[in-house]
C-alpha cells in the first residue's frame, strides 16, 4: 500500500473530528440527513415501515424518522443483537423493519444474529449503518474497515455503499421495495451532493459509468467514488483519461458491465474503496475478471490490512491512500 | 483453587498505595482531575467532558486512595488492575493518570490530535497505564473476569478493578460477564458502574437497563453497594468495604453521579451524551472551578 507524502510539516497537528463530523469539505455542495428524510417521505405510503435503533438514532439521523413517526420507532437501547433479533422479528409479523447502528457494530457483534436470524429467513429487514470505513478518527472501534468483507460471506444479502445524498435518497425506497435482507452503508448528517452533475440514477444490482476515459478505467464505490471522481479531474489536466465506473451495489455485483469496461482495450483497471483491500469490491471483481478470463493490468485503492490510527479524517485519508491527492499519486504511480 | 487472602500485605513501597499518607487532599485531587480534563478538552474543542467531570472523584478514590500502583511503572506485576470498558470516557482517565504522575502535564496540549498518545478513544496500545481498549463497549466486564482468573492462577492478591456505564448495561456481553464472575466468585473483582442517567440517545433510565440496578446486581451474586458518586467520603468507604468484604463474590460500587460536576453552567445546561461547549467557555468553567475550589479549602 503507497500512501501520499505529506509536503510541509503542519505547525499545529490537526485535531480528530467529533464523531458526527461530515466528511464533506467546505466547497462541496450537501444534503442534510438524506437517509432520514428520505425514510420519512417514504413512510407516508408504506405504513408497514417501522425503523429501530440501538442508542445510536441521533447519530444515524434515524432520529429524523422517530420524531416523525415516534409510535413506528422502537428504540433498544445499546443492545445491538437484541436489534437484530427484533428486527427479524418484527419482519416474521408483516413490518418492514429499517435498523441502524455502526457498521462496526452490526458487523462485529449483531454478525451471527444477522446472518441466523434474518439472512438465513430471507427476512425483509433493512440494516443501514453509519461511519463506514475509515469515517471515524476514533480508532479501530469506530472504523468499519473490514464490513464488506464479512458481510459478502453471508448468503441472500444485498450489500450497497452509496456514494453521496443523492444516491441515499434513491436508495431509500430502492431497498425497501426489494425482497429480502439489505446492508446499506450510511453517510449521515451534512451528506455531499455529487451525482446529480453526472445524471444518475440508482438502480439495485447496477454498475454505471459517471465520465469516460481512455487511459484508466477506475471502478469505485461508496465514499472513493466520490473521490475518482475529483481524481478523474485532476489526472485529466495531466493528459490522463479515467473513466469512472460507479458500483453501488456490492452483492449482487454487476459483472457483466464491469468485465465489459476492464476488457476494453489496455486501459489499466483500479479498484478503489473505502474498505480494506482484502474481501471488499477489489477482490470480488479480481476473481470475477480471473474466471472469465479477462486479465488487465490490475490495481486496488484500498485500506491497508491493519488496525488504522486515531487522528484526523484528512490526515488518515491521506496516509492510508484514500483521499483525492493520494488517489492521483497512486494512479499516476501505477501508469 | 487456592482461596485469595486480600489481608495480605502487598507488595511495594508503602504497601503499593503510592499516595498514602500524602498530604494532598481527595478533594483537591478530584478538583485538579477536573481541571486537566477541561483543558484538554480545550485543546480539541470538544470531548466527553460532562463525563469527565461526573466521574472525577471516583477516579480521584480510585488512583490516590484505592488502587495499588507504580507511577513509574505501569506494567508492575503487584499493582491492581483498572480496566475503562468505556472508551470514551479517557479524556476522565488521562487527567487521571496525569494527576497520578503516571503521564506527563505536557500530554494535555496533544489530546486527541495526530501522533497523540492520549486518542479520543481510550486504547491500550496508545496511553501507559490504559490497560485495556474500549470504545466498542460492553467488553470491560469480561475481559475482568479473565484477568480475575488469570491473578488467582498466579496467587496474586491484586484486584481488577473495571468502570463501565450505565448504557454499557444494555448489552448483553455485560451480563454475562456479571454472571461468569459470579459463577467463578472472583472476589478479586471491583466493578464500578457510572450512573450518570445518560447515553447517547437519552436518559438511561427510559431504556432497557431499568432501577433498581443494585437489586439487579445483588440478584445476580455480586456484593452490592451503591452510593452517591460524588461524595468523595462515600466513594472511600465504599472501596473500602468492597475489598475487605470477607463474601466469595464479585463486588460492585454503583456511583450514581451529576454529568458535568463542578461546573455549574455546564450541569443545568439541556443533558446531553455529548455536552456542546463554545470555545470561550473552556477558560470560563477552569475558572469557575479554580474559584470553587479555593474557596471551599480556605
Ligand atoms: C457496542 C457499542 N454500541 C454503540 C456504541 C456507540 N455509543 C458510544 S457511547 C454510547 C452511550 C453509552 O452509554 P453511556 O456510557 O452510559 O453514555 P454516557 O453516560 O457517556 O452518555 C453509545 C451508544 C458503542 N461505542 N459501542
Ligand atoms: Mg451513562
Amino acid at each position: 500500500m503507497s500512501t501520499a507524502q505529506t509536503t510541509a510539516a503542519p505547525k499545529k497537528r490537526l485535531a480528530t473530528s467529533a464523531m458526527i463530523a461530515s466528511i464533506a469539505t467546505a466547497d462541496q455542495r450537501t444534503t442534510a440527513a438524506p437517509f432520514g428524510n428520505a425514510l420519512v417521505e417514504l413512510a407516508k405510503s408504506r405504513p408497514e415501515i417501522v425503523g429501530l435503533s440501538a442508542d445510536l438514532a441521533k447519530y444515524t439521523d434515524m432520529h429524523i424518522f422517530a420524531k416523525a413517526y415516534p409510535e413506528r420507532f422502537y428504540q433498544m437501547g445499546m443492545a445491538e443483537q437484541l436489534l437484530m433479533m427484533a428486527a427479524a422479528g418484527l419482519a416474521r409479523e408483516g413490518t418492514v423493519p429499517f435498523v441502524t447502528t455502526y457498521a462496526v457494530f452490526a458487523a462485529r457483534r449483531a454478525y451471527d444474529f444477522i446472518c441466523m436470524a434474518i439472512a438465513e429467513e430471507k427476512l425483509n429487514v433493512k440494516i443501514v449503518c453509519a461511519l463506514p470505513g475509515l469515517t471515524s478518527g476514533y480508532g479501530p472501534s469506530h472504523q468499519a474497515t473490514e464490513d464488506i468483507a464479512i458481510f459478502r460471506g453471508m448468503p441472500n444479502l444485498t450489500i450497497i455503499d452509496p456514494a453521496d445524498a443523492l444516491e441515499i435518497e434513491q436508495a431509500v425506497p430502492a431497498i425497501a421495495a426489494h425482497e429480502g435482507p439489505v446492508y446499506m452503508r450510511l453517510l449521515r448528517g451534512n451528506v455531499p451532493l455529487i451525482l446529480d452533475e453526472y445524471g444518475y440514477t440508482f438502480e439495485i444490482g447496477k454498475a454505471k459509468s459517471l465520465r469516460p476515459g481512455n487511459d484508466v478505467l477506475v471502478v469505485s464505490t461508496g465514499l472513493a467514488t466520490m473521490r475518482a471522481l475529483q481524481a478523474a479531474e485532476m489526472l485529466g489536466k495531466d493528459g490522463i483519461g479515467v473513466e469512472v465506473l460507479h458500483a453501488a451495489t456490492i452483492k449482487p455485483l454487476d459483472l457483466d458491465t464491469i468485465m465489459t469496461a476492464a476488457g476494453k482495450g489496455g486501459r489499466l483497471v483500479v479498484v478503489a474503496e473505502n474498505h480494506t483491500v482484502i474481501g471488499g469490491l477489489g477482490e470480488a471483481i479480481a476473481a470475477g475478471l480471473l474466471r472469465a478470463g479477462i486479465a488487465p493490468k490490475f490495481r486496488q485503492i484500498g485500506l491497508p490490512d491493519e488496525f488504522l490510527a486515531a487522528g484526523a479524517l484528512p490526515t488518515l485519508h491521506d496516509r492510508y491512500g484514500i483521499s483525492t491527492a493520494a488517489m492521483v499519486q497512486q494512479i499516476k504511480g501505477w501508469l | 483453587m487456592p482461596t485469595l487472602d486480600i489481608h495480605a500485605p502487598p507488595a511495594g513501597p508503602a504497601g503499593g498505595f503510592p499516595y498514602a499518607g500524602s498530604n494532598v487532599s481527595l478533594r483537591e485531587r478530584a478538583y485538579r482531575i477536573r481541571r486537566h480534563a477541561l483543558r484538554m478538552g480545550e485543546v480539541q474543542g470538544q470531548g466527553y467532558i460532562a463525563q469527565a467531570l461526573g466521574i472525577a472523584d471516583v477516579l480521584a478514590v480510585s488512583y490516590f486512595h484505592a488502587l495499588r500502583h507504580r507511577p513509574d511503572d505501569v506494567h508492575w506485576e503487584g499493582r491492581d488492575r483498572f480496566l475503562l470498558s468505556i472508551g470514551h470516557y479517557a479524556i476522565a482517565l488521562y487527567a487521571a493518570l496525569i494527576e497520578a504522575g503516571i503521564l506527563p502535564e505536557s500530554d494535555i496540549e496533544t489530546y486527541g490530535t495526530d501522533e497523540s498518545r492520549l486518542p479520543m478513544s481510550g486504547m491500550a496500545a496508545y496511553t501507559p497505564g490504559m490497560e485495556m481498549t474500549g470504545g466498542s463497549l460492553g467488553h470491560g466486564v469480561g475481559i475482568a473476569v479473565g484477568m480475575a482468573l488469570g491473578l488467582k492462577r498466579k496467587h496474586s492478591n491484586s484486584f481488577v478493578y473495571t468502570l463501565f456505564s450505565d448504557g454499557e448495561l444494555n448489552e448483553g456481553s455485560i451480563w454475562e460477564g456479571v454472571m461468569g464472575a459470579a459463577h467463578w466468585q472472583l472476589d478479586n473483582l471491583i466493578g464500578i458502574v457510572d450512573v450518570n442517567d445518560q447515553q447517547a440517545d437519552g436518559p438511561s433510565s427510559a431504556m432497557s437497563s431499568r432501577e433498581p440496578l443494585h437489586e439487579r446486581f445483588r440478584a445476580f451474586g455480586w456484593h452490592t453497594q451503591r452510593v452517591d458518586g460524588n461524595d468523595i467520603d462515600a466513594v472511600v468507604a465504599a472501596f473500602d468495604a468492597a475489598r475487605a468484604a470477607r463474601v466469595a463474590a464479585p463486588r460492585i460500587v454503583i456511583c450514581d453521579t451529576q454529568m458535568a460536576k463542578g461546573v455549574s453552567f455546564f450541569e443545568t445546561r439541556e443533558r446531553n451524551h455529548f455536552l456542546r461547549v463554545e470555545p470561550g467557555e473552556w477558560q470560563q468553567a477552569i475558572a469557575l472551578l479554580d474559584e470553587t475550589f479555593s474557596g471551599k479549602t480556605l
